[in-house]
């Protein structure tokens, strides 16, 4: 097990790195740069500025240089448009914001969405079933950037309950409205899964067998289907937390939360490099990493797999 | 009083294609210790039958009639009566024993929680009289093997596990529903034998369900025949093999492959189990009988004890078959 994780580690290092060529490939192709304007500055403020930046520099000397400084200092650079922040610090800023909403968002889809499916799969073909169906099929079809818009809508401008956006310091009234879009299609998926899945084990052999017992229906349930009911539910759960604490556009425009989901998008479209890379390098590593634990979690559940 | 009382027993399911009538009015009964065989080809509803006793039936599946044990009903019953009786009162060792057993928990767990739940007993407790169990049923090393995952061991062994798992509570009867199907020829000789000693040992009532007749033969007093979800024949075990009665028990026994015979081929009965989901008129086994008649195909004959303790349900006369 030990072997495996270690070994599991070492493949990360490789992995990330070619995961930093090819971001710094891909954003060096797209024509233009990050002191391109419409108006465009005199040639010499241009050089100057490539100059401090290191961008007159070949590609490869960029790509060594912005290595190892995260190697050796895990310095991320300075942001291109920011004048006076470094990477680390826009995302020192913006991750914990991100990682709050995100992480209860993560809890309260798991939450919502296990008890969901599982009381579908229970009561299977009864209405609760169906409302639970309905739900998972409407949270998932009702995207967040029209569902953001009408939470505002309802509770802040008609109901006057929340407040529109804004994030002081993490507060509860600021943190529903974000928790509330950035979770309803994740907790659908996770109701989905999990009931598809409840279905199939309540009707295996074992399920029999533990009824057989004349052990009560939650007793056979929790001690019976549940972990091999979770097994398709966790596989989606470590990409779906790392999407989820990674933030999202649509919460951080709508709500001005100020996550790094916002710095993303902005570092795309004004071309800050440095940003863009500190972040996907983020994501990167936290993927790699919960997948690492999905598999481990998997050796926990079912005794069956030994790495 | 019996301890087993099964009266007019159907049992019916919902399907896509219409209702499958699986189980039709089956009658029975059992006495405390006796072993009863049920035997009959895939399909003919006899597992159906131990699981509607049971109240295990799936989900789209509905039981009629009355099953009494003990005197009391427990058809249909909800589960603060099915559930005291369950592995406590009834027990039953399953057809698979890969699927059957919990593949996410240790061997262990899966039986203690049986004891702890129906006996209140604590765990080591339980433990210790799982232990005891497992070196009943001829398990190696029992104490050291309770400790591992049911994939950890072999088929036959996984079958010795199920039968000591069900024997715990010492069930006044016990149901096997092709407990040596899933397994190879040589580890089927010995689970029978050890259900045999077992059933012998403590003395409960046994109804062992298999299209095996072999397997019927070495272990049960008494056999019913069933095709088509109904009763065919109901005879002692000795009378039923020497003077079968019905057109289907002949053809069954006709089609056992046996050593002495050299040669020739294997005798086979022509045609198809019936199709479940129409309704039946006239005796399901008609259409692969030799001696049908036409008013076999309209009018089913009901079973009719007609020797002491000897039952058939055919039009023919037993001279009509000759």
């Amino acid at each position: 097990m030990f072997a495996y994780i270690a070994r599991r580690l070492a493949i990360a290092v490789p992995t990330l790195l070619l995961l930093i060529v090819f971001s710094f490939l891909l954003m060096h192709a797209a024509p233009g740069g990050p002191f391109t304007s419409e108006r465009g500055l005199p040639p010499q403020v241009l050089a100057n500025l490539n100059a401090k930046y290191g961008l007159d520099q070949p590609m490869w000397r960029q790509m060594l240089t912005y290595v190892w400084g995260i190697v050796s200092d895990f310095d991320f650079g300075p942001s291109f448009i920011y004048k006076d922040r470094t990477v680390n610090a826009i995302i020192a800023q913006g991750f914990p914001v991100t990682l709050t909403y995100g992480a209860i968002s993560f809890v309260v889809a798991v939450v919502v969405g296990v008890s969901l499916g599982v009381a579908a799969a229970i009561w299977h073909n009864s209405w609760l079933d169906y409302l639970a169906v309905g739900i998972s099929i409407g949270a998932q079809v009702l995207p967040n950037f029209v569902m953001a818009p009408i939470l505002v809508l309802v509770f802040t401008l008609w109901l006057g309950w929340l407040p529109g956006g804004g994030w002081e310091g993490g507060q509860w009234q600021y943190l529903i409205m974000p928790v509330v879009a950035l979770s309803t299609s994740f907790m659908a998926s996770i109701a989905r899964i999990t009931r598809s899945s409840m279905l199939e084990v309540m009707n295996s052999n074992h399920i029999r067998t533990a009824k057989a017992k004349g052990l009560p229906m939650h007793k056979v349930i929790v001690r019976h289907a549940l972990k091999p009911a979770m097994l398709p539910v966790v596989s989606y759960l470590g990409p779906a937390f790392v999407t989820m604490i990674t933030g999202s556009v649509v919460v951080d425009m709508y709500f001005s939360t100020g996550g790094i989901g916002k710095a993303f998008v902005d570092s795309a479209l004004n071309r800050d490099y440095a940003v863009m890379m500190g972040v996907t390098i983020l994501v990167g590593a936290l993927t790699i990493l919960f997948n690492l634990l999905v598999d481990i979690l998997y050796a926990w559940i079912d005794p069956k797999i030994r790495y | 009083m019996a301890l087993l009382d099964v009266k007019d027993l159907g049992v019916s399911f919902a399907t896509n294609d219409g209702t499958v009538n699986a189980v039709n009015g089956v009658n029975l009964t059992l006495a405390r210790g006796e072993t009863l065989g049920i035997v009959g080809e895939s399909g003919s509803g006899k597992s159906q039958l131990a699981f509607a006793i049971m109240g295990l039936l799936a989900q789209n599946g509905r039981a009629r009639g009355s099953v009494k044990f003990d005197g009391q009903e427990i058809l249909n019953a909800p589960p603060a009566i099915i559930n005291p009786i369950r592995a406590n009162h009834i027990a039953m060792v399953f057809q698979d024993p890969m699927t059957s057993l919990n593949p996410y928990l240790r061997v262990s767990e899966q039986m203690a929680e049986v004891l702890v739940h129906h006996k209140g007993m604590s765990r080591r407790e339980a433990l210790a009289e799982c232990v005891r169990m497992l070196d009943a049923v001829k398990i190696p090393d029992a104490k050291g093997r309770i400790r591992l995952y049911p994939h950890e061991f072999s088929g036959g062994m996984r079958q010795r596990v199920m039968i000591a798992m069900s024997l715990l509570c010492r069930p006044d009867l016990l149901i096997a529903d092709e407990p040596t199907t899933a397994l190879d020829v040589t580890v089927q000789a010995q689970i029978m034998q050890l259900l045999a000693e077992l059933q012998r040992e403590f003395g409960m009532a046994t109804i062992l369900i298999t299209h095996d007749l072999g397997v019927i033969a070495g272990f049960c007093e008494r056999v019913i025949v069933l095709y088509g979800g109904r009763v065919m024949e109901e005879a002692s075990v000795y009378p039923l093999f020497a003077e079968p009665a019905h057109p289907y028990t002949r053809g069954l026994l006709r089609a056992i492959p046996r050593v002495d015979h050299e040669g020739g081929e294997l005798d086979s009965i022509p045609g198809s189990p019936p199709n479940m989901t129409r309704d039946q008129q006239g005796c399901p086994f008609a259409p692969r009988c030799e001696f049908a008649g036409e008013d076999c195909a309209e009018t089913l004959a009901p079973l009719v004890e007609y020797a002491p303790g000897r039952w058939r349900a055919c039009n023919r006369s037993l001279e009509g078959m000759a």
